[in-house]
């Protein structure tokens, strides 16, 4: 079984007592993440839904690939490898109000 | 490991954003000429309780291209690349700062929905290509609250004094 570090970012450190770093152990992405919710289940919540999926606001990388492009949480890990949770980052103007046609500005 | 910053003296009550004037000028500036266009990027630093202080404010590409002009999105693959520079300096990605052309400094309701615990979201007004408002958000109980913003120890002249 192998073991690898996790990268937390900010916005979820309180969910393992502030460290940016914590390790896990697993032979896939989905082991890990198991393993590190058998210590932090609020973390693990975060991360994936009831069925056991990335959530859509969840990017997890293995090194330098998105495990979505990695055949998703089945993708096989290696020692020494860097699990990092990245936060989708997105947002935008107020929905524009259409007028109706005609109306004045 | 890094063990989270004690408490820095600059927050005052229910926390500040410390802005450096030069991280001021990059977010104001790059927001400016990316109009009409949403444009975004990370503001790195250290988390301080309620706040942030920055040490650098980051561009980053604009991934939403289908609606740049009222939508933005970072691409993961950048936030890693900025986020692994960031660690190696000490630092964080401590928040986020978005344009909204034509539009107040304030969230929306896109920006809440989409708002991570922690970050400070920092909204620039870009009117008619002038910067001409900044102002700085932290989601608490899954509402944002405004954050005081300062930057370098000079006093604060009018930085919308512009005519």
């Amino acid at each position: 079984v192998s073991e690898i570090m996790v990268r937390i970012p900010t916005p979820l450190r309180g969910f393992v007592g502030g460290a940016a770093e914590v390790r896990a152990r697993g032979d896939t992405v989905a082991e890990v993440l198991r393993d590190l919710g058998a210590r932090h289940g609020e973390l693990l919540a975060r991360l994936l839904n009831e069925r056991g999926e990335l959530r859509p606001f969840v990017n997890v990388y293995l090194d330098a690939r998105n495990v979505r492009t990695l055949g998703g949480l089945q993708a096989a890990v290696q020692p020494g490898g860097v699990l990092s949770i990245v936060p989708a980052v997105a947002g935008g103007l107020p929905e524009a109000t259409p007028s109706p046609p005609g109306a004045l500005p | 490991v890094s063990a989270p910053l004690p408490g820095t003296s600059s927050a005052g009550g229910a926390g500040a954003l410390h802005l450096p004037a030069a991280s001021r000028r990059t977010i104001e500036g790059v927001a400016a000429r990316g109009y009409p266009h949403e444009v975004c990027g990370l503001l790195l630093g250290r988390p301080t309780p309620g706040g942030a202080e920055v040490m650098e404010a980051v561009e980053v590409r604009n991934a939403s291209l289908e609606r740049t002009r009222d939508r933005y999105r970072l691409d993961p693959e950048d936030f890693l690349r900025i986020d692994l520079r960031a660690r190696a300096l000490g630092w964080d990605v401590v928040g986020i700062w978005h344009s909204h052309p034509d539009h107040p400094a304030r969230p929306s309701t896109t920006d809440r929905e989409h708002a991570w615990d922690e970050y400070v979201y920092v909204i620039v007004s870009v009117e008619q290509g002038t910067a001409t408002a900044l102002r700085a958000w932290c989601l608490q109980g899954g509402e944002f609250r405004e954050v005081e913003v300062s930057s370098d120890p000079q006093p604060r002249r009018q930085e919308e004094a512009r005519s």
